[in-house]
């Protein structure tokens, strides 16, 4: 995978998500040492691009490349209204002429990682795009739950909340569906996606029937600012129908996990009882995600990217992969 | 953990030419590839499927012998440690493993003290990352405990150019500091491209540069063993091809 860049899951085949696992787990020894730092990627330079703010991914991201001896440089660009496409690529170019080994990509708006992918002779891994992919956390995710169950083939996972704005939920659909579980979605209707059953998943408005017997439950993280009025009538009303506790639990296996992104709103999709204590894994979840972008880091950084002769035929080529990309993307 | 199906197409499935031993690893279910052949010992036998026909195997070493050796080996270790408390045994993965268990049963059988086994993956100390192809797989490591003024004996099983002793002495030192450092190695087959000396060899065997030299462990059956040294029949084989 050296060289390559990780902008979805949905790229991604279960080979190359059973590689990344089986990585993530050796890395995770490394974060239990005294000295927590192995020589492997020195003298590399890691860049991480956030034009979203982020403290948990990106200092994921951060621990994992300093662990591995990677320089890692945050390069924070707050969210602008500047217009994306020249500033983008101005960015993109202006960074790759410092001869980054890597670049993580985050931003508000699907699809930019892969745009960026095209410009840069780094590698590029995606670290959330919009409501697209955010593909290091569905590994990490997948970790987790190996981690605790000792497999994912055969497992059912039920993703709880907004569906449709969220590629956590999105990366993990395919992820899960990719390593043989059964994945069931349920929320609202209005957080629901019309064709979302196409990504091969069950959809239920009725939380209790989502989680009957599913050995993860999975919550997201509601953004009430946004969505309160619109996809839901109040916060209260979506607390009491779709948010977790221990009543709502029983109905899922007995050894189920629940999991959750964060950052959690506590109440809302998690009752405080269920946000501390097993069989809430979030905290594995955060420890698990610095040893997956280990793992990412050390499968991918290294290789740059052949060069491209001349910009104009660079935007031949980018034109062709966006067609290549929409004919065969889910979005 | 570990539960996933072998891939296919990982390094080590290329040479499974004879019937695929497995390295027997029982203390954990963690799944080891296929035919453990030490990566110092593929140089110079890139394009395996060239002659592949004309592989000629022959036997260096079988399983009684082997594991004289390790008695052997043990007791000089014994002899040469002051006291045996401090000793401290770490098996590179994949073929130390199994000799470094048959080690530290040999040296309680000797003094009455069983010394901890650690196990130590090399990779991400390799001196050959950034010119590979692709990212080599990584192994277990599993260090019991700090090996501050331990007297640490390394265990490999196939010893040539010396790089991968160099690798583990480097990842060693991130686990504390060692009073003392000896190398086992079952075979020293030379090309030494470092300046590393075996302490303890179990049989020197001198190789062309094309050739392999391979160890092999094979699987045993858990429940018949369980308690016992779980190691099951070993053997060293050279894998040469044509004399050119």
């Amino acid at each position: 995978m050296i060289g390559r860049d990780i902008l979805g899951i949905e790229d991604l085949s279960r080979s190359d998500i059973e590689l990344i696992l089986e990585t993530a787990e050796q890395m995770q020894e490394i974060g239990t040492r005294e000295v927590k730092k192995v020589p492997t990627l020195r003298g590399r330079t890691l860049i991480n691009l956030f034009f979203e703010p982020s403290t948990r991914t990106q200092t994921s991201f951060e621990i994992a490349g300093k662990r591995l001896a990677a320089d890692v440089v945050n390069f924070s660009v707050s969210g602008s209204s500047v217009s994306k496409r020249e500033t983008l690529l101005d960015t993109a170019k202006t960074l790759d002429a410092m001869d980054p080994d890597l670049v993580i990509v985050r931003h508000r708006v699907a699809g930019v990682p892969h745009r960026m992918a095209e410009v840069l002779h780094a590698p590029v891994i995606n670290a959330g795009d919009g409501a697209h992919e955010h593909p290091s956390q569905a590994l990490l995710d997948m970790l987790t739950v190996m981690e605790q169950k000792g497999r994912i083939e055969g497992l059912t996972v039920t993703i709880v909340g907004d569906i449709a704005h969220s590629r956590v939920a999105r990366s993990n659909i395919y992820g899960f569906s990719k390593m043989g579980a059964e994945v069931r979605v349920a929320g609202p209707p209005t957080m629901l996606p019309a064709d979302i059953e196409s990504l091969g998943v069950k959809a239920y408005t009725n939380l209790r029937e989502a989680i009957d017997g599913a050995d993860v439950v999975m919550a997201l993280r509601i953004q009430m600012e946004r969505l309160e009025g619109a996809c839901f009538p109040s916060v209260r009303e979506y607390a009491s129908t779709f948010g977790l506790d221990r009543a709502k639990l029983r109905f899922a296996k007995e050894d189920a996990i629940v999991m959750h992104p964060g950052p959690v709103n506590r109440g809302v999709e998690l009752a405080h009882e269920l946000a501390d204590h097993r069989p809430s894994v979030i905290l594995d979840q955060v420890r698990n995600g610095v040893a997956l972008r280990m793992a990412l880091l050390y499968l991918v950084a290294g290789r740059r990217k052949p060069d491209r002769s001349s910009t104009g035929e660079a935007q031949t080529q980018s034109h062709d992969r966006t067609q290549e990309n929409a004919g065969g993307g889910g979005d | 953990m570990s539960q996933f199906d072998s891939p296919p197409g990982s390094p080590s499935d290329a040479e499974t030419t004879a019937p695929a031993p497995i390295l027997a690893d029982s203390a954990s279910n963690s799944r080891i590839s296929t035919t453990h052949s030490h990566s110092e010992s593929d140089r110079g036998a890139s394009s395996e499927g060239d002659f592949e026909s004309t592989v000629v195997d022959r036997t260096a070493l079988d399983d009684r012998g082997i594991r004289r050796a390790l008695m052997r080996i043990a007791h000089e270790i014994v002899e040469r440690t002051e006291d045996a408390e401090r000793l401290y045994l770490v098996a590179i993965p994949n073929g130390g493993v199994p000799l470094g268990r048959i080690l530290v049963e040999n040296i309680e059988s000797l003094t009455d003290l069983r010394p901890p086994l650690g196990i130590l993956d090399t990779t991400l100390y390799r001196d050959d990352l950034s010119i590979l192809g692709s990212r080599p797989r990584l192994r277990r490591t599993e260090m019991p405990s700090s090996v501050d003024d331990r007297v640490v004996i390394l265990v490999e099983d196939v010893v040539s150019t010396g790089r991968t002793i160099r690798a583990a002495m480097d990842a060693l030192m991130d686990f504390g500091r060692p009073s003392h450092v000896r190398v086992v190695a079952l075979i020293d087959r030379g090309h030494r491209e470092l300046p590393i000396k075996i302490d303890f060899v179990g049989k020197n065997i001198p190789t062309r540069p094309n050739e392999k030299v391979i160890f092999r462990a094979e699987p045993i059956d858990e429940k018949t063993t369980a308690g016992k040294s779980a190691v099951g029949v070993l053997q060293v084989i050279v894998r040469g091809g044509r004399y050119s």
